[in-house]
C-alpha cells in the first residue's frame, strides 16, 4: 500500500470540494473493495475522502410511491428494510446472496455499484490487464479463467461486472441521482452506469470525474412476481457464475457482462407471447462464448426459463 | 526397543480413574486464540523495534535472473537493505542433518536460477511494511526463460516410475482381469490442490550476539532448526526456533521456508529485529501444494461381487527438482480382498511449485477413486455397496497376510448405515425430488494408516503443586495442549487446573511435530512415559523421606490421585511432598519408541462416510443436505477435539468433492486462484447436518494408551460419498473432481 492522507466531510459540497483538491483523490465507503484493490497496489489514490458520515445514510419514501436508497446504506441495512423486503424482494434477496454478512454491513450502496470486477488477471499484477494499464492487453484472451462474459465483451475486455445488487436493481428500472463538481444533480438510468468495455474497458462508468452518487431511486414496484437467483461454486461467499433477476415482465442477468445485463430480447419475446424457455432462448442467441464459458449459455438459458417460469402469474411478493 | 506386548498391562490412562481421559475439555489455548491474545509468530513481541522484509516472486516459470535493478529501491523512503540472487548473503547447503519426512530443499533463499513462477528472487527491508512493499514494486528484473512443462495433463507421456518404487503385484491381475465376469475399468482426477491456511508463513527473527531467536509458523520444531542452523553454517545450539501457536499447518508447514532464512539474515546483517510474512498470493505461489493425480481404477468380479482382480494405478505430479509422491494407491493395498492385485504410482515432472504433504496424502485424493469404481460396481453388480463391500471384507491384510491389529470397518458401516438411514436411499439413480432438487444418498469407506515415531517430554513438579509438560511439539490447531494436559493431569492424578503445557521450543525435549497425525499418539506417548517416570521419582521420594506418612513403604504400591500421594490409607498432598522434600522441584523425561513388533501387526484407522446431497437441476449446483461418519481409531482422548479433527476431515472431503481445485496457467507457470475469495473451500452454508460418532476401540498394538491418529482419516473417503450421493441424486457419474456446476451441468440432460 502507498501512503495517502484521509479526509471525513460531513457535507455532500465539503466531500465534492475535497475531492477535486487533490488529483489522484478518491472516494472511500464502506471500503471493502478499494482497500483491497490499495493493498495490492492495483488502486494508489493519493488521498482519501470518506464519504461514510455524509448524511446519506437513509431509506426513504418517494412521492412517486418508490424508495429512495441514500448512497451511504449499508447492504444490510437494505436488505433488512421492511418496505424493500415487501415491495422489492428481487433486491432483498440479491443483496442477501452477495458476500458475507460482515461485508455487507460495512458494503454501501453506491460502493456496490462501483465495485471492480473480479477477473483474476485484474487482481494479478503480474499480468497484462488493459484495465489496470491501458494498452498492455488483456491476459484473459487466451488465458483460463472462466467466469467472464458472453455479452458485450471486447477485444479489450472480456471481464464481467461482480455486483448482485446492481443486477436487481437493473430489472427494477433503478436511477442514480448523481451530484458533480458544478454541485448540479443528475439522474441516471441504472443501465446507462456501467459501459461495455470498448476500446476503453478502464473507464467502466459514465460518471464524471469526482462525481459523487447521492442516492438509488426505486420506482414503484412492478406489477408481477420477482426473483433473483445466483449460481456460485459454493453456496455463500461466493461470487456468481451466472445470475438471474425477475421484476415484473423485466430480466437483467449477472455475471454474463461488464454491465448488468438488461435481457431486452428475452422480454420483448415474452411481451409478443413467448414462453420462458422460447425468450431465453431469444436472448441466448446474442451470446458469445470463447471454449471456457460455454457453459455459461446453457446455464443462463436455463436459470433464466426456470426463473421466468417460477414469477409468472405471481403477486409482487412473488 | 520396546514390544507391544508391554502396551497391554494396565495404566493410569486405561484405568481412567478421575476421567479426564475421553472427556471433552475445552482447548488449553482456546481463551487466547478466540480472544485475539496468543501472539503468532508475526505478532511476537521483539527486543526491539523491527524492521519488516517484503519478498519479492519471479515473473517467469523457469530459467536464471540475468539482472536485477535494484536502485530505485535503495534510495525509496525507509529502505534498509535490498538483497537480489547476487547479492543475497552466502547461505550453507541443506541435506545432511534433514529429516527427510519434514524437509525438503527451498534452498537457497533467492536463488539466480529460477525453478517455478513466483520463486522469490529479491528482497527488501524497510522501517514499515508498507514502505518495504513500496520499494519492492520498484525493483526491476531482467531473465533469461528456458521452455518449462507446466501443465499436468500435457505431460503424462513424460511420466515416470518415482526413485526407487516398484509397482506392487499380487497374483496375476491381468489374467485374472481378462477373465473376470464383471469388470470395470474407470480413471479418475482430483486437481491440484492448496492448503490455504489462515495463517500465512512469518517469521519474527533477532540476534543475540552469535545467537539467533526465530519465532516462525512451522509444523516440525526440529527439522526448522536444523535447516536454519545449516543455512546459517552455524552449529544448531545456536539457533532458538519457537512455534507457539499455529494458524493452520495441513502439512504445508512441515518444512520452513524462505520468510525464516531471510528474517534470521537480515537480522544479522542490520543488527535489529526482522518479520517477513508471506502475502495471501505467495501462500499459493511460493508453498507446497497437493498435486494433481490421475487414477485408473480396474476391478475384476465375481457376479456374487466377490473381487478377483483389482488394480488402481496413479499418475501424479511433482517439482522437477523436488521430488515428492503422492502415493495415491498405498491405501488400496489394505482396503479390500482381491486375489490379484496391481497398485503403483508415475511420475511427471513439472516446473512448478513443490508438491508436498497435504492433509492425509494419498488417502485424500486416492480414496476419490476406487470407492467411486466401488459404487459404479455395485450397480452393475446390482448389489448394495456396503454389501459389496461386506462381501470383499478381508480377513488379514490382503496384501502381506498380517493380523489387523483392529479393523472395525464392518461396523462402521452397518452402524453408519443404521443410524443414517441407509435403507431409504434407492438404488436407482434420479428419483428422488424435494421440491426443485434431485435429493440423492452415496456412501464411502474411509481408512488411514496410523503410525508411531520416536519422542521425548518432560515433565517437572514444583512446590506449589504445579506440573509442567514441556516439549519440542506443535500444536497447529488440533488441541495437542489440550489432550497433553489430559494425559499429564491423569496420570499424576492431578486436576487439569494443575498442569501447564509449554510447546514449540527447540530447547525442550524434541519431538516429530504435527503431521501424517501421528502427532497425538507420539508426543502423548512421550508425555505419558514422562509422567509415569515422574510417579516412579515422586514415589521414591515420599518412601524414602522419613517426613512423609509413606515412608518406608514399597514404592511399586504407591498410588497417585485427588492430588495425593498415597500407600493405603496414608497419604500426602503433591505439592507437601514436594515443597517439603524437593523444594526446588523434580523434573524427569521420558521417551517413546516404536515397538519393533509393531510391524507384524496391519494397522490403520477407519471409517465410513454418508451423505445426501441435493443437485439442482437448472444449474448444477450440488448443496449438502446431511452427512454422517462414523469412525474407528483407537482410544479418544478427547471427545471435543477429536470430534472437531473428524468432522474437520470431513468438510475438507466436501470441499474436495464440490469446491477445491487450482490450474496452472500454461503461459506463464502461475496458478489462477492466489486469494481466498478465488479459491474455495466449503463455507458454513455449504456444510448443513454434518455429524459423526467414534465407536469403543483401545488399540493395544499401537502404543502404550491404546490410540491412534484422528487428523487426517476424517477426509478420506469422505468426498466419495458426496460424489456418490451426485449420482445417485441425478445420474452423472463425474470422474473429474471437484464437481462443479459446470460440471455437473454438462452431464445433466
Ligand atoms: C471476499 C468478498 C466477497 C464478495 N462477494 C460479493 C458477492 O458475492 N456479490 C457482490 O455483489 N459483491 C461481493 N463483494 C463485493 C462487495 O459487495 C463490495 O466490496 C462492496 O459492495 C463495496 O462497497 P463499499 O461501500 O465497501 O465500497 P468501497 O470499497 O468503499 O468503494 C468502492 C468504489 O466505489 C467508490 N464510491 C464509494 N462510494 C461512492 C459514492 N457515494 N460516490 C461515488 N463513488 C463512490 C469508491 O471510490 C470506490 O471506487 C465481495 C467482496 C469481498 C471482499
Ligand atoms: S478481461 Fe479485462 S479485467 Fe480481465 S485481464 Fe482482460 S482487460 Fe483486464
Amino acid at each position: 500500500m502507498k501512503p495517502f492522507t484521509y479526509a471525513r466531510p460531513s457535507t455532500v459540497a465539503d466531500a465534492l470540494a475535497m475531492v477535486a483538491e487533490v488529483p489522484g483523490a478518491r472516494f472511500l465507503a464502506g471500503g471493502t473493495n478499494l482497500v483491497d484493490l490499495m493493498k495490492l497496489q492495483i488502486e494508489q489514490p493519493t488521498h482519501l475522502v470518506d464519504v461514510s458520515r455524509l448524511p446519506l445514510g437513509q431509506v426513504e419514501e418517494t412521492a412517486e410511491g418508490g424508495l429512495r436508497l441514500g448512497a451511504t446504506t449499508t447492504n444490510s441495512q437494505v436488505a433488512a428494510d421492511a418496505r424493500v423486503r415487501v415491495r422489492y424482494p428481487a433486491l432483498a434477496q440479491a443483496i442477501l446472496a452477495g458476500a458475507s454478512g460482515q461485508l455487507r454491513n460495512k458494503a454501501t450502496t453506491a460502493g456496490n455499484l462501483l465495485q471492480r470486477t473480479r477477473c483474476a488477471y485484474f487482481y494479478d499484477t503480474t499480468k497484462p490487464c488493459n484495465k489496470r494499464e491501458p494498452g498492455a492487453g488483456c491476459a484473459a484472451i487466451g488465458g483460463i479463467y472462466a467466469n467472464t462474459a458472453i455479452f458485450g465483451a471486447s477485444q479489450a475486455c472480456i471481464a464481467t461486472h461482480p455486483s448482485d445488487m446492481a443486477v436487481a436493481l437493473s430489472a427494477l428500472d433503478a436511477q442514480v441521482e448523481v451530484t458533480g463538481q458544478n454541485g448540479q444533480a443528475r439522474a441516471v438510468a441504472l443501465d446507462d452506469l456501467h459501459r461495455l468495455p470498448g476500446e476503453t474497458p478502464q473507464i467502466e462508468t459514465s460518471l464524471q470525474p469526482g462525481e459523487l452518487i447521492t442516492a438509488v431511486v426505486l420506482p414503484p414496484p412492478p406489477l408481477g412476481g420477482q426473483i433473483y437467483r445466483k449460481v456460485r461454486e459454493r453456496a455463500s461467499y461466493a461470487f456468481a457464475i451466472g445470475a438471474v433477476a425477475v421484476a415484473g415482465g423485466k430480466v437483467a442477468l449477472g455475471a454474463v457482462a461488464h454491465k448488468p445485463w438488461r435481457a431486452k430480447a428475452a422480454e420483448q419475446a415474452l411481451a409478443k407471447g413467448a414462453n420462458p424457455a422460447e425468450a431465453m432462448a431469444a436472448e441466448m442467441t446474442g451470446a458469445r462464448s470463447d471454449g471456457h464459458n460455454d457453459f455459461k449459455v446453457k446455464l443462463m438459458g436455463r436459470l433464466g426459463a426456470a426463473c421466468l417460469t417460477s414469477t409468472a402469474g405471481a403477486g409482487s411478493d412473488q | 526397543m520396546s514390544s507391544v506386548k508391554d502396551w497391554a498391562a494396565p495404566t493410569p490412562i486405561s484405568e481412567n480413574r478421575s476421567g479426564l481421559i475421553g472427556k471433552g475439555v475445552n482447548r488449553y489455548e482456546g481463551r487466547l486464540k478466540v480472544t485475539g491474545t496468543a501472539p503468532f509468530a508475526y505478532e511476537v513481541e521483539a527486543p526491539s523495534p523491527p524492521a519488516y522484509g517484503v519478498l519479492i516472486p519471479a515473473s517467469i516459470a523457469r530459467g536464471v535472473v540475468t539482472s536485477a535493478d535494484v536502485s530505485q529501491a535503495k534510495s525509496a523512503p525507509g529502505v534498509l537493505l535490498v538483497w537480489s540472487p547476487d547479492t543475497v548473503p552466502a547461505q550453507g547447503e541443506r541435506g545432511a542433518r534433514i529429516n527427510p519426512r519434514s524437509q525438503r530443499g527451498s534452498n537457497p533463499a533467492l536463488a539466480a536460477r529460477v525453478e517455478h513462477f513466483g520463486q522469490h528472487v529479491g528482497f527488501v527491508v524497510a522501517d514499515t511494511l508498507e514502505n518495504a512493499k513500496a520499494a519492492a514494486a520498484l525493483v526491476r528484473f531482467t531473465y533469461d526463460s528456458v521452455p518449462a512443462d507446466l501443465i499436468f495433463e500435457d505431460c503424462l507421456d513424460k511420466a515416470e516410475d518415482p526413485e526407487g518404487e516398484e509397482d506392487v503385484r499380487i497374483g496375476d491381475f491381468e489374467a485374472a482381469y481378462a477373465k473376470a465376469p464383471v469388470r470395470l475399468d474407470a480413471s479418475y482426477v482430483s486437481p491440484l490442490q492448496n492448503h490455504a491456511q489462515m495463517e500465512p508463513c512469518a517469521t519474527t527473527a533477532w540476534w543475540d550476539g552469535d545467537q539467533v531467536t526465530v519465532h516462525t509458523s512451522i509444523q516440525m520444531v526440529k527439522g526448522g532448526q536444523h535447516t536454519l542452523a545449516e543455512t546459517l553454517m552455524i552449529p544448531s545450539t545456536q539457533v532458538r526456533l519457537l512455534t507457539r501457536y499455529i494458524g493452520g499447518g495441513f502439512g504445508g508447514k512441515g518444512q520452513s521456508y524462505d520468510d525464516l532464512t531471510l528474517a534470521a539474515l537480515a537480522a544479522r546483517e542490520l543488527g535489529q529485529p526482522v518479520k517477513v510474512a508471506y502475502t495471501r498470493q505467495q501462500m499459493f505461489q511460493a508453498t507446497i501444494h497437493r498435486p494433481a493425480v490421475q487414477m485408473r481404477v480396474r476391478l475384476g468380479a465375481q457376479a456374487d461381487g466377490r473381487l478377483d482382480a483389482f488394480a488402481l494405478e496413479a499418475v501424479t505430479h511433482c517439482r522437477r527438482e523436488a521430488p515428492f509422491t503422492e502415493h495415491a494407491a498405498n491405501f488400496a493395498r489394505s482396503l479390500y480382498a482381491a486375489p490379484n492385485r496391481l497398485t503403483g504410482h508415475r511420475l511427471v515432472k513439472l516446473d512448478i511449485p513443490a508438491a508436498g504433504a497435504m492433509r492425509a496424502p494419498g488417502e485424500a485424493s486416492g480414496m476419490l477413486s476406487l470407492e467411486c469404481a466401488m459404487d459404479e460396481l455395485a450397480e452393475q453388480l446390482g448389489l448394495d455397496p456396503i454389501e459389496l463391500r461386506l462381501r470383499n471384507e478381508p480377513e488379514t491384510d490382503p496384501e502381506t497376510g498380517k493380523p489387523f491389529s483392529t479393523r472395525q470397518l464392518v461396523r462402521c458401516m452397518t452402524e453408519g448405515a443404521q443410524r443414517f438411514g441407509w435403507d431409504r436411499r434407492n438404488p436407482k439413480p434420479g428419483q428422488v425430488r424435494d421440491g426443485r432438487w434431485l435429493v440423492g444418498l452415496g456412501m464411502a469407506a474411509a481408512i488411514r494408516g496410523n503410525f508411531l515415531l520416536p519422542a521425548k517430554a518432560g515433565v517437572r513438579i514444583d512446590a506449589d503443586g504445579t506440573l509442567t509438560l514441556r516439549q519440542g511439539m506443535t500444536d497447529i490447531g488440533t488441541g495437542t495442549y489440550t489432550i497433553l494436559a489430559q494425559i499429564t493431569a491423569e496420570t499424576l492424578g492431578v486436576p487439569l487446573s494443575q498442569v501447564k503445557v509449554e510447546l514449540g521450543d527447540s530447547d525442550f525435549p524434541p519431538a516429530p511435530g504435527s503431521g501424517g497425525q501421528f502427532g497425538a499418539a507420539t508426543a502423548g506417548s512421550a508425555a505419558f512415559a514422562a509422567g509415569m517416570n515422574l510417579r516412579r521419582a515422586l514415589a521414591e521420594l515420599a518412601t524414602g523421606d522419613p517426613n512423609s506418612p509413606l515412608y518406608g513403604d514399597d514404592p511399586e504400591l504407591v498410588t497417585f490421585g485427588g492430588g495425593n500421594i498415597a500407600v493405603d490409607n496414608r497419604a500426602e498432598p503433591l505439592d507437601v511432598l514436594v515443597a517439603r522434600a524437593a523444594p526446588e522441584g523434580v523434573y524427569v523425561e521420558g521417551s517413546i519408541t516404536p515397538a519393533a513388533d509393531a510391524r507384524d501387526y496391519s494397522q490403520h484407522t477407519y471409517g465410513a462416510h454418508f451423505a445426501e446431497v441435493g443437485v439442482d437441476p437448472d444449474t448444477g449446483e450440488v448443496r449438502l443436505r446431511r452427512m454422517f461418519g462414523v469412525f474407528a481409531a483407537g482410544r479418544i482422548l478427547n471427545a471435543k477435539t477429536a470430534m472437531s479433527q473428524i468432522t474437520g476431515g470431513m468438510i475438507w472431503g466436501v470441499g474436495t468433492a464440490l469446491h477445491e481445485y487450482n490450474a496452472v496457467d500454461p503461459r506463464y507457470g502461475s496458478f489462477i486462484a492466489q486469494d481466498l475469495a478465488g479459491y474455495h473451500v466449503p463455507a458454513h452454508a455449504d456444510i448443513a447436518n454434518l455429524s459423526a460418532m467414534f465407536l469403543d476401540e483401545v488399540d493395544d498394538k499401537a502404543n502404550p494408551m491404546g490410540i491412534k491418529g484422528v487428523g487426517e482419516l476424517g477426509i478420506a473417503g469422505a468426498g466419495a460419498a458426496i460424489a456418490n450421493a451426485v449420482y445417485n441424486a441425478c445420474g452423472a457419474r463425474i470422474r473429474d473432481y471437484p464437481l462443479t456446476p459446470e460440471k455437473v451441468l454438462a452431464a445433466l440432460p
